[in-house]
């Protein structure tokens, strides 16, 4: 289930999060802090302001130096006080072209600093930047994987627009890798390419199709972040990965889950239908825990349609969605815990909510930010689900260490959660709370208070009292609050409370916070008939203090003073006049305002039987509708449970609206996928206590129900095809099949195109423009190879196109890099386009394109051609007397496996010299070395007496001699251990080029790259015997084809079958008068070494023949 | 995505930047002082705050505050929750976590789950169970609300790829749990016990949670009489702790603190045994008590000397209790035993269980 080598402890959690991984980088870079003393050295330097200005140019020499040593520790402690200077964020632009060079460190610690360093400044550098490029391109065919994927992930953080489509290349190569490690780090290279250079969405979309398919659990969390980041309105990508995303959410890294879980609520949303629409009768015991109002309305409406409609059954795939992340509850991290409760709070069936809320509860134990986002997603959910968190009242109880928000959320929701069954306790509880030292905490405790008494009519009197018995409090804020509280209640109230009123005019006299004052003229206004003798009093008192009041207590006296005009004129007309010519005066432009209207209204011009004068009265002292004391979180249901959006209460950048459930289901057959499901069948409701058994159900179970819709994969045999050559080859019509293909092909390939012979049919030449773009070409020349294939002219234009290729080391290097570009001119210039191609080369199109336009060969491009010549003969694997009567020979095909381009192909021929049957022939236990893979031969079941059969194995050698040893099994006991290791020659593929581009990148390969040497053969052979000799030795392509004999040199192309790495071969002839005894050169250019000098080796021995 | 992290320290300097996207300049934090300074306690800022174009969401751990920049929307228990595993593998790392040791420190290699053929000479397992209390006990003594938060720690030690399977006496008592990654849900669900194979070191295998529904032993009373006379400006204060239901064991490492009203200007107080301060500017209250026994219950009392003028408090302040008891869960949860497939040597195995205070409040 976990699998425990393959986690790296701390390398997960950066995954998801990061754009720059996090594994080593981060800590490096953000561990890093000068280093003990050297930090004050460098400090020192920009201290001291007169040293500051006069060895400006200066600064950092020593550093420099540093670098500069041939020593691995001075440079590492150079590079750590640099990055101490970066993480502090000081500006160590300046050390750029020092540090650069020190990308081809060997030392790894060094190399990880400098990696850290280039991601930080390259955006500052480009043109330096561009130096470092060829290093990780070479590092991404590096055999070990965390080579691979480091260099993947640093080539992506360099945000230079230059080398997009050299990340668009990395990127493609590396989703087809063989590491699972290395094809997730190309998914988290996407979102990064994406922002760097939108116009390469479409792309990246086919290559996050390919991710979304992996089958393994380490990439499929990056896959899909990289969806939601690039394509999140590409639902369809996901209806055939559903399933598949359900049944390994478990095993997936726990960032990885939260994504998931996210991704999958949207998707729930668009594909089922409502839950609730109507409630199964299975939900009947759960009712009285929902607050009744609650459901009432929102299932009002739709019960009267409900009853007509079929009853609701959920999809499976509804249901296997809450099953599969239920366990995630009991996740360690709290974010996968909030995605589930989330999904479950918008997809799940009222009754099946609640069990979320144990795992809500305990989050509430954890740090501070924590609680404080969870409890806001509480307060929300209590607005409308009571029940759920009914039984953990006491868990919302506030502590006097809790900091503020988090006991004013508390707060909220105790008087969400309040009921006439538990009123008693959440009062009790907010009395204590009254007598905080928090002074906000208490005035938010008395709204609360307030809140309760308006929603359960059982204790409004008692809070009333209470709240009352609060304006004698000491503390005046306690008692504003309570006014303002108060004021609210009463306009709730249907009764008198002239006790209550007349107590609250009698604050007037010291209260001094306006909000308060303001709410108490309000009142005695609004209920002036009520205490008929104070309020013309009050008024008296407030018009003295009018012009020391704030606005809106001036607001409120006018109101006041109106109001009692109307009712009480003979005592109160004289003061309102009053207050009125003040307000007239009022700095306040809205006072003077309203103060010039009011006086028309209850000092008409025309006398009091005026038609406004009549109207004063109604329009004063109308009924107004009592304010409602309601969660502020009421609101928040329009926004994701758990999202920033949510959190903030705003709209935040980026946000994406929870789409509606459909009205009618879209067709649920498009998740229906080639892997055969564990499902169970369909259920009315969930029961999840009952079928705890098979949450985490990986795929092994293959008990297919859906293996009627895609019969053809089935006798494949191998689960993982998701594009097995089954599917596409199958009925359906051939264009589609093809695209399929080509979008989706799984890491060990086994699409059309790979089956696909060499010389395909002319037929598919209109499949060459489409897939050349699709794969042959990313670096850009993929439009120009057809328009250019006129010839040489427009060579020398095309390479040109690319624009930051190899002018930048030459010039912009200066003085202390040229060192460092020894190596730079070496390998080809960056961008040309050529080279990029390699290691998918074989898989994917340029065989078909080959097969079509094989001779033109275009001026720009390396194109794969079968092979040259076949050797016939086979060699012997096992002798008879070894083999106990199995004779096995085999023999190279040099025609590409079936199964992946990038292995050898080896085809073995069984013998039984025996007398007896031997059956079942079978490969036993293979021992392999480092990244060494083999496609066994297909079981031989049963070898006559002196019979011969056939079979074909698969090698990838990794373009090394490292010999492939396993053992040979007949009849299920007798094993023989073989050992097989493909001369260099053989681990080949011929490829063609046109002579101009042929020079040109063996030109670009010399010094270490070049192998040379001559040998003397006995007497002085002609071209074509040559040729034949290399051809048959090596399995490369003769160029230059049809010069005749006095052509003295001979070139041979061809490349690795592993990494697609170039090999150029070149004989040189000596004139054909020159007799015997006159040598003959031998030259081989490969950018690995070793393969070149061991074909050297190979050649010379075969020439010698 | 997280765009920037930056370290900050409680004085307000920036002393890390981390950017891992394009680079946002440190002015961005800004807007994170303006918060800062308009909270009174470090943890009253907002974890979340809002900017013209950035999302600022923030920890506060050990003294120094990690803010993520985010740019657009995310699920904010995301960045939370990654803050704070990076804080804790500060802590793995370093033993702890401030600004010196971030800035000394370099951290190069990966920690595997597990490193492959990992050997000791002693092979050896220990488990603590810990058990923390959180409760409220209202003024007059009873409970208000008590419930028991569990972690399983360990520390693992054993060569080769263990596969370890532990059982529990009772584990019915569990009413909610989490795991650590490495632990079986399928194998929890169907049989109840814990089938794993361990990281290697030190790690936290399970927390579980005993909630409000089961009857919580509370292990200690505080008798407490507090009051703030008016007039001259004195108050007095009277505690006494006794042990309540502690199965036996003695309490140990108890510790009461008090945060005063700011009234309140000096405290004169004799204690019968432990230790007593009063930090005038914090105005906590500290009396560490140490073992409680019940022959002799441990008492404070003395007067507190009040601002003169001001009116007294309306209220009394919480106690925060803590304490320790050792060889005892005392929620009763009980490890049946411990067995490892998959190795062939004989580890040795230990399982130590503590309780201790975890939110104790009492209230006066």
């Amino acid at each position: 289930m976990w699998d425990p080598k393959m986690l790296p402890r701390i390398a997960p959690m950066a995954t998801s999060v990061g754009a720059a991984g996090f594994g080593a980088d981060v800590r490096s870079g953000m561990a890093a802090g000068g280093g003990g003393g050297g930090g004050d050295i460098e400090y020192g330097n920009e201290a001291t302001p007169a040293g500051f200005f006069s060895a400006d140019f200066k600064r950092h020499d020593d550093l420099k130096q540093m670098l500069d040593s041939s020593k691995d520790n001075l440079k590492l402690e150079a590079m750590k006080r640099i990055i101490g200077m970066v993480a502090k964020g000081r500006d160590a632009s300046d050390l750029f072209p020092a540090v650069v060079k020190n990308v081809v460190s060997k030392n790894i610690e060094v190399k990880k600093l400098v990696y850290t360093y280039l991601v930080r400044y390259a955006e500052e550098k480009q043109d330096l930047a561009l130096l470092s490029i060829s290093t990780f391109q070479r590092a991404l065919k590096d055999p070990n994987q965390l080579i691979r994927a480091n260099a993947l992930r640093v080539l992506s953080s360099i945000r230079v627009p230059v080398i997009v489509p050299i990340m668009m290349l990395a990127i493609n190569d590396s989703v087809v890798d063989m590491s699972p490690y290395v094809r997730k780090t190309a998914a988290h290279a996407i979102p990064k390419l994406y922002s760097l250079d939108p116009d390469q969405k479409e792309e990246l979309v086919t290559v996050i199709e390919k991710l979304l398919a992996d089958r393994t659990t380490l990439v499929v969390g990056s896959a899909v972040m990289a969806f939601e980041e690039v394509c999140p309105e590409r639902i369809d990508l996901v209806h055939k990965n559903f399933r598949k995303l359900c049944n390994v959410l478990v095993d997936i890294e726990e960032w990885g889950q939260v994504i998931i879980i996210n991704m999958l609520t949207h998707y729930a949303r668009t594909q089922f239908i409502d839950p609730n629409l109507q409630d199964g009768p299975g939900d009947q015991p759960e009712r009285p825990f929902y607050d009744d109002s609650e459901s009432e309305s929102e299932s009002e409406g739709s019960d009267a349609e409900g009853q007509k409609r079929k009853p609701y059954v959920m999809d499976q795939d509804h249901a296997l969605l809450l099953r599969s992340t239920k366990p995630l509850l009991q996740s360690r991290n709290a974010a996968v815990v909030m995605g589930v409760a989330q999904l479950y709070h918008h997809l799940a069936p009222r009754s099946e909510v609640s069990l979320v809320t144990k795992a809500m509860i305990r989050l509430l134990r954890s740090h501070r930010e924590v609680q404080s986002v969870v409890l806001t997603c509480i307060a929300s959910m209590t607005t409308q689900r009571k029940g759920m968190f009914d039984p953990y009242l006491k868990s919302f109880f506030v502590r006097s260490c809790d900091s503020s928000h988090i006991k004013i959320l508390k707060l909220e929701i105790l008087t969400n959660l309040a009921t006439e069954s538990s009123i008693s306790i959440v009062l009790r509880e907010f009395q204590t709370y009254i007598a905080s030292h928090d002074k906000t905490f208490v005035a938010a405790t008395i709204q609360a208070i307030g809140r309760c008494a308006s929603n359960i009519a059982d204790v409004t009197d008692t809070c009333l009292q209470g709240l009352v018995a609060l304006l004698s409090n000491r503390d005046e804020s306690v008692v504003a609050e309570s006014v303002v509280v108060i004021k609210k209640l009463l306009q709730t109230q249907p009764g008198e409370h002239k006790e209550i009123i007349r107590h609250m005019a009698r604050l007037v006299d010291h209260i001094k916070i306006p909000m308060a004052r303001a709410s108490i003229l309000w009142l005695i206004g609004e209920y002036c008939d009520r205490i008929p003798r104070i309020a013309p009093d009050v008024l008296r008192k407030m018009a003295k203090t009018f012009i020391n009041e704030e606005d809106i207590v001036k607001l409120q006296i006018v109101n006041l003073a109106s109001k009692l005009c109307l009712t009480n004129p003979e005592q109160t007309e004289l003061l309102a006049q009053y207050v009125y010519s003040l307000a007239r005066y009022d700095p306040s432009y809205d006072l003077r305002d309203r103060v010039r209207l009011m006086r028309h209204l209850v000092f008409p011009a025309d006398g009091p039987n005026s038609r406004l004068g009549k109207y004063a009265r109604r329009i004063f002292m109308a009924t107004k509708p009592a304010p409602r004391l309601e969660s502020s979180f009421k609101d928040r249901d329009q926004f994701q449970l758990g999202s920033l959006s949510h959190y903030i209460n705003a709209r935040a950048t980026g946000y994406r609206e929870l789409a509606s459930f459909p009205a009618e289901a879209p067709d649920p057959t498009v998740r229906n996928s080639v892997v055969p499901l564990p499902e169970r069948p369909p259920e009315p409701a969930l029961q999840p206590t009952r079928q705890r058994g098979f949450y985490s159900d990986s795929s092994s179970e293959d008990e297919s129900e859906d293996s009627d819709s895609d019969s053809s994969s089935s006798g494949s045999g191998e689960s993982s095809g998701e594009s097995s050559s089954g599917e596409s080859s199958s009925s359906e019509d051939a264009a589609p099949a093809r695209n399929k293909a080509r979008a989706r092909a799984p890491p060990p390939t086994r699409g059309v195109s790979a089956l696909r012979p060499p010389q395909a049919s002319s037929s598919d030449s209109d499949e060459e423009d489409s897939d050349e773009e699709g794969s042959t070409s990313g670096s850009g020349s993929g439009s120009d190879s057809g328009s250019e294939s006129d010839g040489s002219a427009s060579s020398a234009a095309a390479p040109a196109a690319p624009p930051p290729a190899a002018p930048a080391p030459a010039g912009g290097g200066g003085g202390n890099s040229v060192d460092l570009l020894l190596e730079l001119d070496s390998v080809p210039a960056p961008l040309g386009t050529e080279l990029l191609t390699p290691s998918l080369g074989g898989l994917l199109s340029p065989v078909a394109a080959s097969g079509a336009a094989p001779a033109t060969a275009k001026a720009d491009t390396i194109e794969l051609v079968s092979a040259q010549f076949v050797p016939s003969e086979y060699r012997e694997l096992v002798n008879p007397i070894t083999g106990s009567g199995l004779q096995v020979r085999y023999r190279y095909t040099r025609a590409p496996h079936l199964y992946s381009a990038a292995m050898t192909s080896v085809e073995l021929s069984f013998t039984n010299t025996t007398q007896q049957e031997m059956t079942d022939i079978h490969v036993g236990q293979k021992t392999l070395t480092a990244g060494l893979t083999l496609h066994e031969f297909a079981p031989v079941s049963l070898l006559a007496p002196g019979g011969t059969v056939g079979s074909t194995l698969g090698v990838d050698f990794r373009d090394s001699t490292h010999a492939a040893r396993f053992d040979i099994v007949t009849g299920g006991s007798r094993t023989v251990p073989v050992s097989l290791a493909a001369p260099m020659g053989e681990i080949l593929r011929p490829v063609t080029m046109s002579d101009d581009l042929f020079q040109r990148r063996r030109a670009q390969l010399r010094g270490m790259n070049e192998a040379g040497g001559s040998v003397t053969p006995a007497c002085c052979p002609t071209p074509s015997d040559v040729r034949k000799l290399v051809l048959a030795a090596v399995n490369v392509a003769a160029l230059s084809s049809d010069t005749g004999d006095n052509e003295r040199q001979l070139r041979f192309a061809g490349q690795t079958m592993s990494s697609g790495t170039l090999v150029l071969i070149t004989v040189g002839l000596p004139a054909a008068d020159a007799g015997d005894g006159a040598a003959v050169t031998v030259t081989v250019n490969c950018e690995k070494m070793v393969v070149g000098n061991m074909l050297l080796k190979e050649l010379k021995t075969q020439l010698l023949r | 995505m997280i765009h920037s992290l930056f370290i900050i320290n409680h004085g307000g300097d920036v002393f890390l930047e981390k950017h891992w996207k394009s680079v946002i300049h440190r002015s961005v934090c800004d807007y994170f002082f303006d918060a800062q300074s308009r909270a009174d306690d470090p943890v009253d800022v907002p974890p979340v705050i809002t900017t013209p174009h950035h999302y600022l969401i923030s920890v506060y751990r050990a003294g120094l505050y990690f803010v993520s920049v985010c740019t657009s929307e995310m699920m904010p228990l995301f960045v939370i929750e990654f803050l704070h595993r990076v804080v804790d593998t500060f802590k793995d790392y370093f033993g702890d976590c401030t600004e010196s040791l971030i800035k000394e420190h370099y951290v190069l290699s990966n920690v595997p789950w597990r490193r492959s053929a990992v050997k000791y000479t002693n092979n050896e397992a220990y488990f603590d169970v810990v058990e923390e209390v959180d409760a409220i006990i209202d003024r007059s003594g009873s409970t208000v609300f008590a419930e028991i938060q569990g972690y399983i720690d360990c520390s693992v030690k054993l060569s080769g790829m263990p596969d370890l399977t532990m059982t529990f006496i009772n584990p019915r008592l569990f009413d909610d749990f989490s795991f650590h990654p490495c632990v079986r849900f399928k194998r929890w669900e169907s049989e109840r016990l814990l089938s794993f194979i361990p990281p290697d070191g030190s790690f936290r295998l399970m927390s579980y949670h005993i909630g409000t529904q089961s009857v919580v032993a509370v292990p200690l009373y505080v008798r407490h009489n507090i009051s703030f006379k008016t007039g001259p400006g004195t108050g007095r204060l009277d505690l006494t702790v006794g042990p309540k239901q502690t199965m036996g064991r003695t309490v140990e490492n108890v510790l009461l603190e008090i945060n005063m009203p700011k009234q309140v200007l000096n405290c004169m107080l004799t204690p019968s045994q432990g230790r007593v301060t009063f930090d005038p500017v914090s105005r906590l209250l500290s009396w560490t008590v140490g073992r409680v026994e019940q022959s002799k219950l441990p008492n404070l009392r003395g007067s507190l000397s009040l601002q003169t003028g001001a009116p007294p408090p309306d209220a009394n302040p919480a106690i925060n209790l803590q304490f320790t008891i050792s060889q005892l869960a005392v929620s009763g949860v009980k490890v049946n035993r411990l067995d490892m497939y998959g190795e062939k040597y004989k580890p040795f195995k230990g399982v130590k269980y503590i309780t201790r205070a975890g939110r104790f409040q009492v209230r006066t």
